[in-house]
């Protein structure tokens, strides 16, 4: 059996050279699909990965009740406080809570990509924020002096902006702020402009802050400081791990990215199972007499059927790879803005994972799979005086 | 040369085409000898072609009996047939449906692969049979390197080097000028006499017919007579 099947299948791969045109079909056909699929999913993939790591599980956000963004959440400077006393909240280094109080506004910065204005979030933070977020290092510079008007800039900010350099001065709501620093932390804070919680009230004129990050005892102290918070009569607040509140303000871009991703290679997968389906009709056809040839010697069915369907899978294989090659070679760690929770750019970078290319090579497969076994089954069940006939 | 190595009794084919059932054979007995060669003749429609495809199992009979070498192959399976196909019959078609992309000696070769033999005896076998119809020097030429006369010889080689008792050719020289027809009748004839094959051909040839031991007449389906040369 293995000795008909290597025979024949040989015999169509040996063929190969005189169809070029139609095998390049089915390969081309699927390097395509194979390349949308998997950049589409590079992109909910970057994006996914980019809002989770900004998001963990023992720390949370503390907005005003009612608030579903930080935006649009307004805490006074009394009740930010209260909010850090509550049972559940971890001790910092310096034996205090460790917390902080956080004025999230926008910012507008030239983009680089097209010169028109882009919204960045301008954050400012206190000394504990970077103890609560210890995966964000200064790759370049320094901190920020709290008290004069420096600012660090996110990675994404620098690579996505005009003369967000470091040393550069950048004007923002009628005041000048140095660049003193870049940092990186690989989630959405690389999107973003930090500042001194307390300069920034006295330079924008404001009172209070967006929210309050609390560093968690644990992910599962979180019942028990929500607890707190609703006990506790002075305050009006919700609270949510960070994780839950990216998780959510980012659902929907993720879920939309996925509908269109679905809808665009189904679309594209039929359209190439079609094609491979007319390519190996086409390329059956050109060789009825040699299988039926085959099978008047005493080649059986199966063989037929085999040969035929390991040739459009390897031509399936061949498109896959190279779709799937070049998604990495052009998508993979390929950096781009796109409108986050606040209306404000978040910087993500495309992530082709072995995963991904996984999935890609699997629809390839499937669709060589489609394509190549209706015209195996023709060519294996027309009967063989008929098919010598056709000579 | 008196047993008969295939038997047909009353075998009747239909065909089916649309709505319309089209009786093509209708309830032929015959018998071929071992050893014996029969030139099956007949007009355009006669049904020649398809008592050689049902002799040679590509095809099952709607009625009666076959039998070649004591088996009845009417009652195959299309499975079961093709393995009796590949140990027992030889195919010489017209256009000689060699394989483009293969050698002489791999397209001959190709029933072996039907066999237990391992590569390199394979080739061997291939090239005696090759040697036989006289082509061993275009062994590693490809049909499209060949002329059509060497091309049928090819082909002969390959219904030839799994040694079956039955050759099948259908028109085995309507694709070659009077010559080179002669000359493969002639060797289709040294096989027949030298190495006791019993061939059955269909052809339009009256000349072809010559070379055969006996010619076999049918029209609309029925045997008209047997005539021995």
């Amino acid at each position: 059996m293995f000795k008909q099947i290597f025979a024949i299948t040989l015999m169509n791969l040996r063929n190969l050279p005189e169809r070029l045109g139609a095998s390049l079909v089915i390969v081309v056909g699927l390097a395509g699909v194979v390349g949308v699929l998997t950049a589409l999913l590079a992109m909910s993939e970057g994006l996914g990965a980019t809002l989770k790591a900004t998001g963990r599980p023992d720390r949370a956000m503390v907005l005003r009740g009612g608030s579903d963004a930080e935006l649009n959440s307004g805490l006074d400077r009394d009740s930010a406080t209260l909010v850090t006393e509550q049972v559940g909240v971890r001790k910092g280094a310096d034996g205090k809570p460790l917390a902080s109080r956080e004025l999230v506004l926008i910012a507008e910065l030239p983009l680089k990509r097209t010169g028109t204005s882009g919204n960045v979030t301008l954050r400012g933070v206190e000394a504990g924020a970077f103890e609560l977020r210890p995966d964000l290092k200064i790759i370049a510079g320094r901190k920020f002096a709290p008290g004069l008007n420096e600012m660090l800039v996110g990675k994404g900010v620098t690579e996505q902006f005009e003369d967000a350099e470091l040393g550069q001065v950048v004007r923002i709501r009628g005041a000048d702020w140095t660049i003193v620093g870049v940092f990186e932390s690989g989630n959405a804070h690389d999107s973003e402009l930090w500042i001194d919680t307390d300069t920034a009230q006295s330079a924008f004129g404001r009172q209070g802050y967006s929210m309050v990050l609390v560093g968690l005892e644990s992910a599962e102290s979180l019942p028990a400081f929500q607890a707190a918070l609703k006990a506790e009569t002075r305050l009006n607040v919700d609270a949510e791990s960070q994780s839950a509140y990216y998780a959510r303000q980012t659902g929907g871009s993720t879920a939309m990215i996925k509908v269109l991703t679905t809808v665009v290679s189904f679309v594209m997968a039929l359209g190439a199972i079609f094609a491979a389906l007319n390519t190996m009709y086409a390329s059956v056809s050109t060789r009825t007499t040699e299988i039926a040839t085959l099978r008047a010697i005493g080649f059986g069915p199966l063989p037929v059927v085999v040969s035929v369907l390991i040739e459009s899978m390897l031509l399936a294989t061949i498109g896959g790879l190279l779709g799937a090659l070049g998604a990495w070679l052009i998508f993979n760690n390929y950096a781009v803005t796109t409108l986050g929770g606040s209306f404000t750019q978040l910087v993500f970078n495309f992530k082709v994972t072995p995963r991904l290319l996984q999935a890609g090579m699997t629809l390839a497969l499937a669709i060589g799979f489609i394509g190549g076994l209706l015209p195996a089954v023709r060519a294996a069940r027309m009967p063989v005086t008929v098919a010598l006939r056709e000579a | 040369m008196t047993e008969a190595l295939v038997q047909i009794n009353n075998v009747v084919k239909h065909y089916t085409r649309g709505k319309q059932t089209v009786e093509v054979l209708h309830g032929i007995t015959l018998a071929i000898p071992k050893g014996d060669f029969v030139a099956l003749m007949g007009p355009s429609g006669s049904g020649k072609t398809t008592l050689l495809n049902l002799i040679g199992g590509l095809d099952q009979p709607t009625g009666g009996e076959i039998l070649v070498d004591g088996k009845r192959i009417d009652r195959m399976g299309n499975a079961e047939l093709a393995r009796w196909r590949a140990g027992n019959v030889g195919f010489v078609f017209q256009f000689y449906n060699l394989l483009p992309v293969l050698t002489a000696e791999r397209n001959v070769e190709l029933p072996l692969l039907l066999t237990k033999m391992g590569g390199a005896e394979r080739l061997k076998r291939a090239n005696v049979a090759l040697e036989i119809v006289g082509l061993k020097d275009r062994a590693r030429h490809k049909p499209k390197e060949l002329s059509g006369g060497q091309e049928q010889r090819v082909a002969i080689a390959r219904a030839l080097v799994s040694d079956p008792t039955l050759l099948v050719c259908d028109e085995p020289t309507g694709d070659l000028d009077r010559k080179t027809a002669d000359e493969i009748l002639t060797l289709l004839q040294r096989l027949n006499r030298e190495y006791g094959k019993t061939i059955v051909m269909v052809t339009h040839d009256p000349k072809a017919a010559e070379y055969a031991r006996r010619t076999v007449h049918l029209d609309k389906g029925t045997l008209v007579d047997e005539p021995a040369h």
